[in-house]
């Protein structure tokens, strides 16, 4: 097996922010410059082998000062995902989850039920960096899964397509690789079937259960072999499929770098798939140099707000961030479609503007009052650019972020011309900093 | 050869026109100030001297989205195999359709039923292409950028905007879902997605004043960061929010009652539409434009009811959206295609509702469209493929290449692949 390169350049803060944002949420206050301090090695162990969760710091409440009630209320779902990406101890199980959230994309518009999508949530939260098998198996007969892609109208005698065609073209092997026909769909919907549930006006949805009455336990042919299938077959047989290791590491690695894995790389990574353990491949992609030394990544709209507040270490207060999420194109347990959102497209004038907003949402409350200038105000570009960075945790900013930062300062103050403008400019020339800071290219990427 | 004959799809004359600017305030009800001197950057004047030159025609796309049921939308009532096929989903009343009396509109559709009487609607009952591709996202793909080929990245629309669009106007390609739709991903000049005309606006506490105009003018200047591809794509987007965002400011105080009723619905579908007439009407220099229709299509169980209601806000948004622009008198200017990614099984599965099919139906609305059927509804015998699904009878590319050539009168193999290889069908009257 081909051995994968591992990134030997320097490690100091500047690298572990990086990382810190790949793996997880960014760092807290000073969190870069202590995991710089124990080396990559280290670093990637300690993300890919963390210890029990911790939540640090105020419980998250709903802006009227209750608790969340993320089974039942609208937006809270969203809220208390994202609570829990700003307080944990384990950034990478946490971000894992919100790959898994993308990888088998189920949206509470099909499923109606925050309660099992909640129970879904902690199925990927329980699999993040295990084994990818028992993964799918656990995700097949998932109520919430059953409900969005109609596992449970899946019957012998009147099949139902829907899962069969997405556990093979979006969760296991891909379109277009000639990994599967329309026929292997059909049989394989077959072997599927027999996950039953109740309803009542009541409970909804309950009792997810196999009958194997509507099960069909007659022969299939699934990828040329002959045999009376079940629906653990049907998982076992695409996790087996010769073309899935290529499909699944390529998957995984797009979650963490912009560009694909070259040739080489692609092979030593499916190599350490061989037991379908997530874990070690994980953490490969973590040490690659490609991750340190490649280009940057557009972070997505729930990472930057997670981020934001976990920098500056602020509480999640306010359901406002469900609508938030939505206006900035991510709503958690709301992606698009069954193939999740689309990594490449997060960014447009709409999707900009919300994240604007989720930026302001954030100042809120926290803007300087022009109206009592706070002692020492300074009113010059580089002093005041200065304390925005500082308000943030001092994010690295490339120069020429800078430059056209301390040009808006300057040129703002200068259209002060009445006392008062002279007085009230800089208060306002400070908080609009804070706001172009955290939006510009430098706080969305990473 | 030249990609537009059309003297009014020239790009306009260098130099900006008061007059105009005037125009687009006064029609709003609002101050001249809004274009004001002292305000008036480089971009402004992009802005109105694209708002000065003649009005553009205006191509509106409205996707229905999982998969339309074609054999729904208008439903082969006299075909002897169509309750055999769907025993249990089987359509009754609805309008006869006039062009094939096999066939009847869909309940819902009555609205449709109403305009193709009129002469406004063409209809492409079985639309698709070759070796049809059942997954959601390929064939969505296909259509977005307007050809068999996974490996594009620009969108059919957008394609055709980086030929005759302009490097400072995003509202040429306007993605009215709350997130830009892929058939108008360009390569070279900006688009915008909003999700309506009278909310674009970038607040932030405690900033007000020249300041607050500073900072607005500071996004542009973002505009000016890259190197890193990704720091790129934030400046360019952050660049073309505060174009848009001068671009729309008449809106954001304007009242923006439509003149007629629009369907009092939650989902957005006939407001956003009703924002769009609205933008059409003011002149704002709106080119293509994408939206998402009311509903849902992917209609894998309990086909009946659901399709009932998204079909029913659909058909009712879009006839206001006609009516509308009927009564601005810029009907002319506009035609709309309705089309989804593929159709559906033609037996019901036995969740009470439909597989991924083949073939599709695909409508073309407005005062300027032909109004006569396009390919055919070949039958449930010979009509289907050894799948079971829907054969198409007319092909997507070819529908794109006749809107190209035909309404935006552009050479259509300049912007779709092999567009040689697909006859035209006739799609507007003479």
């Amino acid at each position: 097996m081909a051995a994968l390169p591992v990134y030997e350049g320097p490690f100091g803060a500047a690298q572990a922010e990086r990382l810190l944002w790949r793996a997880g949420f960014g760092p807290r206050a000073g969190e870069a410059e202590a995991l710089a301090a124990k080396g990559l090695d280290a670093a990637v162990a300690e993300l890919v082998s963390p210890g029990p969760e911790r939540l640090v710091g105020p419980e998250p409440t709903d802006g009227h000062g209750h608790r969340l009630a993320p089974f039942d209320a609208w937006g809270h779902d969203h809220c208390w995902w994202l609570d829990r990406m700003v307080r944990t101890s384990r950034p990478l199980v946490e971000r894992m989850t919100l790959v898994w959230h993308d990888w088998f994309a189920t949206s509470n518009d099909g499923v109606g039920s925050q309660r099992l999508m909640l129970a879904q949530n902690n199925l990927f939260r329980a699999n993040a960096l295990g084994d990818f098998e028992q993964l799918v198996v656990s995700v097949t007969r998932d109520p919430a899964m059953l409900l969005w892609l109609n596992g449970t109208e899946n019957r012998k005698g009147s099949p139902n397509e829907n899962y069969a065609r997405e556990l093979m073209e979006l969760f296991t092997l891909g379109a277009d690789r000639d990994a599967y026909s329309e026929r292997d769909v059909r049989e394989q919907a077959r072997s599927l079937t027999g996950w039953q549930n109740r309803w009542s006006k009541r409970r909804g949805d309950y009792d997810f259960h196999f009958d194997s009455g509507a099960h069909d336990g007659g022969t299939k042919v699934v990828f040329g072999k002959r045999g009376a299938f079940s629906w653990q077959d049907a998982c076992t047989s695409c996790v087996t499929h010769p073309l899935h290791a290529s499909f699944f590491v390529t998957k995984l690695w797009s979650y963490f770098l912009p560009t694909p894995p070259d040739a080489a790389t692609r092979a030593g990574l499916e190599a350490l798939y061989e037991g379908r353990d997530v874990r070690p491949v994980v953490a490969a992609i973590l040490k690659h140099p490609a991750l340190h030394e490649g280009e940057r990544m557009v972070k997505p709209p729930v990472v930057h707000v997670a981020g934001l507040l976990r920098r500056i270490g602020a509480r999640v207060d306010t359901t406002d961030w469900a609508w938030i999420g939505q206006l900035a194109g991510q709503q958690l347990f709301y992606p698009p479609n069954v193939a999740g959102w689309d990594d490449s497209r997060w960014l447009d004038t709409a999707t900009f503007r919300g994240r604007w907003i989720a930026v302001s949402r954030i100042l809120q409350h926290r803007a300087l009052n022009p109206e009592h200038p706070p002692r020492g105000q300074p009113s010059d570009p580089e002093a005041l650019l200065a304390r925005a960075v500082e308000f943030w945790r001092r994010p690295p900013l490339a120069d020429a972020t800078q430059r056209v930062l301390l040009g808006f300062a300057a040129g703002a103050l200068r259209s002060a011309k009445a006392d008062w403008e002279r007085r009230v400019y800089p208060v306002l020339v400070e908080n609009a900093l804070r706001q172009l800071v955290a939006v510009s290219p430098d706080l969305q990427t990473a | 050869m030249a990609c537009c004959d059309d003297p009014a799809l020239r790009p306009p004359p260098a130099g900006g026109d008061l007059t105009r600017r005037s125009f687009v305030a006064r029609s709003l009800g609002l101050a001249l100030s809004v274009y004001g001197a002292g305000r008036l950057g480089l971009f402004d004047e992009g802005v109105a001297t694209a708002a000065a030159s003649p009005p553009q025609r205006v191509l509106v796309t409205v996707f229905l989205e999982g998969g339309a049921d074609a054999l729904a939308l208008l439903y082969p009532d006299g075909d002897p195999l169509y309750r055999r096929l769907r025993p249990r989903l089987a359509l009754s009343g609805g309008q006869p359709f006039a062009e094939d009396d096999r066939l009847r509109w869909h309940p819902s559709l009555d609205p449709l039923a109403q305009l193709h009487a009129e002469g406004k609607v063409t209809v492409l009952p079985s639309v698709g292409y070759e070796h049809p591709d059942q997954s959601h996202f390929t064939s969505r793909h296909f259509w977005e950028v307007g050809a068999t080929d996974t490996g594009l990245r620009t969108g059919w629309l957008g394609r055709y905007l980086d030929r005759v669009g302009s490097p400072d106007n995003p509202l040429q390609g306007v993605s009215l879902t709350g997130q830009l739709q892929p058939s108008l991903a360009t390569s070279r000049v900006p688009v915008a997605a909003l999700d309506g005309p009278s909310q674009y606006d970038f607040w932030t506490q405690g900033v007000w004043d020249e300041v607050e105009r500073h900072m607005l003018d500071t996004l542009g200047a973002f505009g000016s960061l890259g190197g890193d591809p990704a720091v790129h794509q934030v400046a360019a987007v952050a660049a073309q929010s505060h174009r848009l965002y001068t671009q729309l400011a008449p809106f954001g105080k304007a009242k923006l009652a439509p003149p007629v009723p629009y369907p009092d619905v939650q989902d957005s579908f006939p407001k956003r539409l009703a924002g769009l007439a609205a933008m059409v009407g003011a002149g704002l220099p709106l080119h293509c434009v994408a939206l998402e229709a009311a509903g849902e299509y992917d209609t894998h169980a309990d086909q009946a009811s659901g399709l009932a209601a998204s079909l029913a806000t659909t058909a009712q948004s879009l006839l206001a959206f006609q009516r509308d622009l009927e009564s601005r008198g810029v009907a002319d200017r506009v035609l709309t295609l309705v089309w989804s990614e593929f159709g559906r099984r033609a037996a019901e599965n036995g969740s009470a509702g439909t597989d991924h099919g083949a073939a599709g139906a695909a409508f073309v609305i407005g005062t300027r469209a032909a109004g006569r059927m396009v390919g055919e509804f070949a039958g449930l015998k010979a009509g289907l493929d050894p799948d079971g699904n829907l054969r198409a009878t007319s092909d997507f590319r070819g529908l794109y290449a006749a809107l190209l050539e035909q309404w935006l009168q552009c050479d259509a193999a300049a912007v779709l692949p092999d567009a040689h290889r697909f006859a035209r069908p006739k799609l507007l009257r003479a």
